[in-house]
């Protein structure tokens, strides 16, 4: 028999091992314990608990003895640092809340503990998700596993960085403006943000309300649907929670590319675009145009001012979200004060990282007395330009299809000192946040120095089973989702 | 619309973020370059758009008015810095 290593097998492999009795959960959750501590260097965890994460597996083997074959039943699974944890802290990559313990677990942990998977640890990341580089962290920079002097992205580094260089079999993270589908891009994995409100954002701290939505980083689109099927659908708890009728994502894996309509929006093929990532593009079209679909070109006019929309409204939304943060019902209060505002004002400068700091005050200054029309409305106009572009764009085809980043990982500390440079890095993924579709990632190929290369899908509202069909008979044709890091 | 040094400490203020002169000094030049792009969006017509809040234009939904949750007020205070028989703990605010 030959046998597949388990930290090479699909979600799929391991329920079958764990049922087979070939492994038991304790066996596989030690396993990949062993690959995190192995690859300390990346920097990929916060937390690692692993009493925590053990105790979780024996009940799953319990579980699998009576006969239970949930899936992902006994799979360890890695988590963003966002999602909060009954027992086990949740910093959010930050001081502010470095010894933070919720009393609650978020939604999305609470049903993949029903479902009985096993949490492996909490993923680094950028602090409060504002990131596009996995550098502003309080807990340090994640190495990407392709070149440990490059960025894995953001603000899901260290989720991207665990699946990639398969020390977690798969992982959550959240997207706000791109940071599920940048990371896994520049780590060669895939990643996938649902349509906005299908799944909770309960209990995953807020960064811009409107725009954050979590969703899965793993090593196909296959596994991708696995993970979906338990992290999708409605939460009374989420006041933008959809009722939308629980789907099996796997159900369209199997789909024909036969008049699959994929358009090309020539806007994300102009200037800007890295020759090495557009080639890898290219010769994914090709393959598609292979497999039966046919393409079509679109234009998608007012994308191109995405970036300056996205950087009014997720700031203006983080200044409001992170008011909460004032030293007195949790997170850090500095050690000395003279009175409350100073209290507030200290706790919060020693709290917060540069970042953090800037995206309140732009969030600050563009709400405040004067300025609210001239930037804030006049934002949410350009949003809404750009949801009526992505409208009538999907009257003539199924699927869009384009560079999910401009260029491959970059060095650690080449664009720390610009927050603009780092800003256009998202010039491809904030226009769909700001639409509320969803869209993914997938490998396609690598660029220069050999790093991956992502190709974005981005799909209609609540269309993720196809775009999971679109990108499985990709994956089926073709093998760079099982390439990984030496 | 320029933005100054003086609206960097008002929006510090605003946030309630402690900002020292050398450090309002760096972030406005930081900020400068972001309020550069931003910017952009000043020559783009938008007459006569609806501004968009939010990815879909659906209402708020409601629920019917009755007690869902208990009282877990040990368990929140658990993670604050300072309380005192359920009560948060901060400087005197009324003489």
């Amino acid at each position: 028999m030959s046998a597949t290593a388990m930290h090479e097998r699909s979600l799929a492999g391991l329920s079958a091992a764990l049922t087979a009795k070939e492994i038991s959960s304790v066996e596989l959750t030690q396993l990949f314990l062993a690959r995190v501590h192995a690859a300390q260097g990346l920097n990929a965890f916060i937390t690692v608990d692993e009493a925590f994460s053990l105790a979780q597996a024996r009940m799953a083997d319990t579980r699998i003895t009576q006969g239970d074959k949930t899936p992902l039943l006994g799979i360890p699974l890695a988590h963003k640092d966002i999602f909060v944890t009954e027992g086990m802290r949740t910093t959010c990559g930050s001081r502010m809340l470095e010894h933070y313990v919720s009393p609650f677990d978020a939604h999305v942990i609470g049903e993949f503990k029903r479902t009985g998977a096993v949490l492996l640890g909490k993923c680094n990341m950028d602090e409060f998700a504002m990131g596009s580089s996995n550098e502003n962290s309080y807990f340090g920079p994640v190495r990407n596993p392709w070149n440990h002097a490059l960025v894995p992205g953001g603000s899901s580094g260290g989720s991207a960085a665990a699946v990639a260089a398969r020390i977690a079999p798969a992982a959550t993270g959240t997207d706000t403006g791109g940071s599920i589908r940048q990371p896994a891009a520049l780590t060669g994995i895939c990643g996938i943000k649902p349509t906005y409100g299908l799944v909770s954002r309960y209990g995953m701290v807020a960064y811009a309300s409107s725009l954050d939505q979590g969703g899965p980083l793993a090593r196909s689109a296959e596994d991708l649907s696995v993970l979906l099927n338990v992290m999708a659908g409605f939460d009374e708890r989420d006041s933008t929670s959809l009722d939308h009728p629980k789907e099996d994502y796997r159900a369209h894996l199997s789909m024909s590319l036969q008049g699959v309509r994929i358009g090309l929006p020539r806007e994300y093929f102009g200037e800007g675009l890295s020759p090495d990532v557009a080639r890898a593009i290219e010769a994914a079209i090709a393959e598609y145009r292979k497999l039966g679909a046919t393409i079509v070109e679109i234009s998608l006019p007012a994308s191109k001012h995405a970036v300056p929309a996205y950087y009014v409204i997720a700031p203006a939304e983080a200044s409001s979200n992170l008011a909460r943060f004032d030293g007195v019902r949790y997170g850090h209060r500095a050690a000395e004060y003279k009175d409350l505002q100073e209290m507030y004002k200290k706790s919060r400068a020693e709290g917060f990282g540069a970042e953090v700091k800037r995206r309140i005050l732009i969030g600050t200054y563009v709400l405040s007395h004067g300025y609210y029309d001239a930037y804030y409305i006049k934002a949410q106009k350009i949003r809404r330009l750009i949801a009526d572009d992505f409208r009538a764009a999907f009257a003539h085809c199924d699927v869009i299809l384009g560079p999910t980043t401009p260029s491959v990982a970059f060095p650690i500390g080449s664009k720390a000192s610009d927050p603009v440079q780092m800003y256009l890095t998202d010039i491809y993924t904030t226009a769909i946040n700001l639409a509320g579709l969803p869209a993914m990632s997938i490998p396609c190929g690598f660029g220069e120095g050999g790093m991956p290369v992502g190709l974005q899908l981005i799909g209609n509202y609540l269309s993720e089973g196809k775009m999971l069909g679109i990108a499985h008979q990709y994956q089926l044709a073709t093998d760079w989702h099982l390439r990984m890091p030496a | 619309m320029a933005l100054n040094l003086d609206a960097v400490k008002r929006a510090a203020h605003l946030a309630r973020l402690e900002i020292s002169a050398t450090e309002a000094q760096a972030t406005l030049t930081q900020l400068g370059a972001v309020f550069d792009l931003i910017e952009q969006m000043q020559a783009i017509n938008t007459d006569d758009i609806e501004p968009m809040a939010h990815g879909f234009d659906v209402s708020q939904r409601l629920r019917t008015d009755e007690v869902t949750h208990t009282d877990q007020r040990d368990a929140f205070q658990a993670s604050a810095p300072s309380v005192a028989r359920g009560l948060y703990l901060v400087p005197k605010v009324i003489e």
